[in-house]
């Protein structure tokens, strides 16, 4: 490969950089640029369906510039400026846009958003673009670039590309990349001119299962009227037969899939049901404003956000770990001060607890309401939250989810050992089990009730940070979870948190396993039936606490 | 004692609060038109609905002070139905026997709409429905601003198939289980037979309301997109179910250029909510952008943004279908000399109202509006970038053409026909 040359023409070295593949084109030519300048105009007049067209035209060129106005026009940074219809390249920069001029580089002043106006792009402009500026860029240095560009061979299909694909296969070490140029190799030979080279695409595409080159095989088996769109019936044979061992591999894969739906939406749920499973599984109070708590840790999410958001962007990253701890503070906080303000005057009236916490409830909701408005707030995600693992099966495991399970066990292993080993959680099962023997051995019952009334709505809060990463940031948020999670604690049996585990895992397995099959809608009614015939069978749930306690 | 002075000032505020609405009533004066306003402030349903009740309050005051109409001030009376449908009768009741209002501005939800539809006729008021909605329905005491079926669905799936939206063969119709999302797929289903799209290349699924776990599906709808027919995703998924649905397509990395989702629940304000990035390139369709570039959406910009003194708060489309319905009733009543319900309606027809995107809407005798449409391809800001528009208005049609036993029937309120589902006209043509 030559060297890369700074060319005087670009004022922008970190353009530059990323566009060294540009030097294996033509050298400058004061021709091309000239057509180019016409060209760049006529790019940005030209109705949507004619774009593409006009871009093929400024490819043809081979002028260097090609590559970044094109990357500005899928950027959505080309502009046609008002006063004089002439399209630059828009930068974001203080004050609204700092205009460039597309061939020349040079800067053109900054200017307010009103006074450009964007250059239309549709899904299929930008994606036939990216298709051909994928011969442009395919040996960029940047991973990420070659990734884009073998995307875009794998759309073009283009057959000349061939050996220059070869070249770049021979060479590459990412294993994304490698990957993806594999694909885009399969993907060109497959349509092919001879049939035995189609045949050596086939062969290529037998060992994996990813749904790209389940496309491509499916495409070579349809028929466009009566005509089969792959000709030669040995490649239509080999395609037919790669696709049926394919599905057979996958049906495992996709039961792995399913399991794994299953357990994060039963992470979801036991995260959401952890909390009642203290207030109303230990304690015995119906607290229908436990939804609510888990919305109050959401928007301490989104105010922590917001703080960092303003303060210091650059560690938006760790949001997330300073939210957990102060969700889990205002929430127990909240929680202690319904414990100690209202519902301690109602122990032992169930139906009246039921109704002063639902009412507490509806407070919160309008509360939040009247403070943050009714629409949604916007959580973010730090980076290491987004997108997916993408297995070689074909299956994908999202992060976020990933996540979630992993801390949803970290919050159970946690409150266990509150529970188990700490001189709190003593204090707090001997007066669960026995509140006047408890008292008679000097435990402030009074006190320890407030405490686990703050540590259950505490669990709920830190519940909100993550149901914040997968749900809606919105005053309802609390009440979607609310039947769920009663559902979760009565179905693993009161007063367990191992009971509340199962329950949640097995309730989330069997959803996701039915839902496939029956719908969303139907899936959930069918769950809901089978909880009702079972606690028929078994009131106490799963897993029943035996003991004084409960017989009282 | 420090308990007992808490309670009093909880009292004296009590107190103060009554004298304030007593204050009020005593306030209102006798030569006022009463606008009711009947959109949810609590529940659900607040999300969408309290910015409706907020650009009704700026456009009556922007009336007012042009002098109101007919000489007299207009006074809104604002109602909360909390998301409650049944609350939605009993408040329209409240709102035409008790405060005797000329005109209603509200609703969201059809199942809201279809509560106080029986209302409306039995007590002969007038409302304005500012929402896209599923059609089949022509009351007479309804005038339908937002999108029928065919102002929204049908040309949204036209752009699917055509050349510029990727030629599509394949349509997933994903939506929230309810009426609405089940009678546009009815007609979406037989519109794409019609279309020479088998059965088999449709996917039909519903999710319940507020659907969190969207996983099984976006799994299905990308296993169903592998079977080499370029596919495209209809969706309408209701209000808060799509944000977790977009992070899902997102997350799994099925991006626009491959699998676009075509939303018509999803508008300005629903993404101003969340992190619009994994949105971006998702199309949507509807009758009005906050982006379009004319001199009245500028004004419209402009005003709702010194009413709310929030420079950041979006227009929509409801928002505009607002607009276009609170100026058709006044030129109604200003043509007809009254607020009377029957004079007014039939002043409406034919209402001629300039639409915030150019072009003019017309209020057509089946109580439904000619208006543009538009598709939109969602930005990084929340906003939209217009790829494509209808040459010209798209008249309402109540009926659907692609339900077999709708397409026989007619909406018409004028003579002859004066109904809004007959196979034959009322009275004998002269």
């Amino acid at each position: 490969m030559p060297a890369c040359r700074r060319s005087g023409r670009f004022r922008f070295g970190f353009l530059m950089v990323l566009f060294t593949a540009m030097a294996l084109l033509a050298p400058i030519a004061v021709q091309a640029a000239e057509d180019l300048e016409s060209l760049v105009a006529e790019l940005g007049a030209a109705p949507l369906p004619k774009k593409d067209e006009v871009v093929q035209r400024m490819i043809a060129t081979g002028a260097p510039e090609v590559v970044t106005i094109l990357e500005a026009l899928v950027e959505r940074d080309l502009y046609t400026r008002k006063s004089d219809e002439k399209v630059v390249i828009g930068r974001k920069a203080s004050g609204g846009l700092m205009l460039l001029d597309p061939v020349t580089g040079e800067e053109l002043g900054v200017v307010g958003s009103r006074d450009v106006s964007r250059v239309t792009t549709n899904n299929s402009l930008r994606s036939s673009v990216k298709a051909s500026m994928g011969a442009l860029t395919l040996m960029s240095p940047d991973p990420q670039r070659r990734l884009e560009a073998a995307d875009g061979l794998l759309k073009s299909s283009d057959q000349t590309m061939l050996p220059l694909l070869e070249q770049a296969l021979a060479k590459e070490q990412d294993a994304a990349v490698l990957n993806a140029l594999q694909l885009a190799e399969a993907s060109i030979k497959l349509q092919s001119e001879s049939a035995e080279v189609r045949l050596s695409g086939v062969q290529a595409l037998s060992d994996r299962t990813d749904p790209e080159s389940r496309v491509m095989l499916s495409r070579l088996l349809l028929k466009d009227g009566d005509v089969w769109r792959e000709p030669d019936e040995n490649v239509r044979g080999a395609a037919e037969e790669t696709l049926a061992s394919m599905e057979s591999r996958l049906r495992m894969w996709r039961t792995v899939e399913h399991l794994y739906q299953g357990i994060s939406l039963g992470s979801v749920l036991l995260l959401a049901a952890m909390g009642l499973a203290i207030t109303f599984g230990v304690m015995g109070v119906i607290n229908m404003a436990h939804g609510e708590m888990v919305m109050l840790g959401a928007y301490t999410t989104f105010v922590i956000q917001e703080g960092f958001r303003s303060a210091a962007p650059e560690l938006f990253g760790w949001s997330l770990a300073v939210a957990l701890p102060a969700a889990f503070l205002v929430s127990a906080l909240v929680g202690v001060a319904m414990e100690r303000g209202c519902i301690r005057f109602l122990y032992g009236r169930p139906l009246e607890t039921l109704l002063a916490t639902w009412g507490i409830s509806l407070i919160l909701q309008q509360t939040v309401r009247s403070i943050f408005g009714p629409t949604n707030r916007e959580v973010g995600s730090p980076e290491w939250m987004q997108g997916a693992m993408e297995s070689v099966a074909g299956i994908t495991l999202t992060y976020n989810r990933l996540y979630i399970i992993l801390f949803s066990f970290c919050v159970l292993c946690a409150v266990l050992l509150v529970l188990k080993k700490t001189a709190f959680g003593l204090q707090m099962r001997a007066v669960t089990q026995n509140r006047e023997m408890a008292r008679a051995m000097g435990i402030p019952t009074g006190r320890v009730d407030a405490m686990t009334f703050g540590l259950g709505s505490g669990i709920a809060g830190i519940a909100g940070v993550a149901l914040s990463q997968i749900d809606n940031v919105s005053p309802n948020l609390g009440q979607a979870y609310i039947v769920d999670s009663f559902m979760v604690v009565v179905f693993g049996g009161v007063g367990n948190l191992w009971g509340a585990f199962a329950g949640a895992m097995s309730l989330g397995v069997v959803n996701k396993l039915l839902e496939p099959w029956a719908g969303a809608v139907l899936g959930k009614i069918l769950v809901l039936v089978a909880i009702i015939l079972f606690i028929q069978k078994r009131p106490r749930g799963l897993f029943a606490l035996r003991g004084r306690a409960v017989e009282s | 004692m420090g308990k007992l002075t808490k309670w009093k000032g909880a009292l004296a505020a009590a107190a103060l609060g009554v004298a304030a609405m007593a204050g009020t009533g005593a306030a209102q004066a006798q030569d006022t038109i009463k606008v009711g306003v009947l959109h949810s402030l609590s529940g659900t349903m607040a999300i969408s609905e309290t910015t409706l009740k907020d650009v009704m309050l700026m456009l009556i005051e922007d009336q007012n002070k042009k002098g109101g109409v007919l000489g007299k001030k207009l006074e809104p009376v604002v109602v909360d139905p909390a998301s409650d449908w049944p609350l939605f009768a009993e408040k329209a009741r409240e709102l035409i026997s008790k405060e005797g209002v000329a005109v209603t501005f509200g609703c969201w939800t059809s199942v809201s709409r279809k509560s106080v539809l029986p209302v409306f006729e039995e007590l002969n008021g007038m409302l304005f429905y500012p929402v896209q909605y599923e059609g089949e329905e022509s009351s007479r005491n309804v005038f339908y601003t937002g999108a029928a079926p065919n102002q929204q669905a049908i040309p949204a799936v036209d752009y699917l198939l055509g050349a510029e939206g990727g030629e599509a063969k394949r349509i997933v119709l994903l939506g929230t289980d309810y009426v609405y999302p089940r009678t546009t797929n009815k007609i979406l289903r037989s519109y794409l037979n019609a279309k020479g799209i088998a059965d088999a290349d449709i996917m039909e699924n519903y999710t319940p309301f507020g659907h969190s776990d969207w996983q099984t599906i976006v799994a299905q709808v990308k296993e169903f997109a592998s079977q080499g027919k370029k596919t495209a995703v209809v969706s309408t998924i209701n209000g808060d179910a799509n944000v977790p649905f977009y992070k899902e397509l997102a997350n799994q990395g099925i991006k626009a250029e491959d699998i676009p989702v075509v939303a018509f629940s999803v508008g300005e304000e629903e993404l101003a909510g969340l992190d619009t990035g994994p949105l971006v390139g998702h199309l949507a369709a509807w009758n009005y952008f906050m982006s379009v570039d004319t001199p009245e959406n500028a004004e419209f910009i402009k005003t709702w943004h010194a009413f709310i003194k929030d420079e950041k708060r979006v227009t929509n489309d409801p928002m505009e279908a607002h607009y276009i319905g609170f100026k058709m009733w006044v030129q109604a009543v200003e043509q007809a000399g009254t607020t009377d319900v029957d004079a007014v309606r039939q002043a409406m027809y034919g209402q001629k109202v300039k639409n915030l995107t150019g072009g003019t809407a017309v209020m057509n005798t089946n109580h439904h509006l000619s208006k543009p449409v538009l598709i939109g391809e969602i930005l990084e800001d929340g906003q939209f970038e217009i790829v494509s528009a209808t040459d010209d208005v798209v008249v309402g049609d109540a009926w659907s053409d692609f339900i077999p036993e709708s397409a026989k029937l007619t909406a018409d309120w004028t003579y002859p026909w004066v109904c809004g589902n007959c196979e034959k006209p009322r009275f004998a043509a002269q």
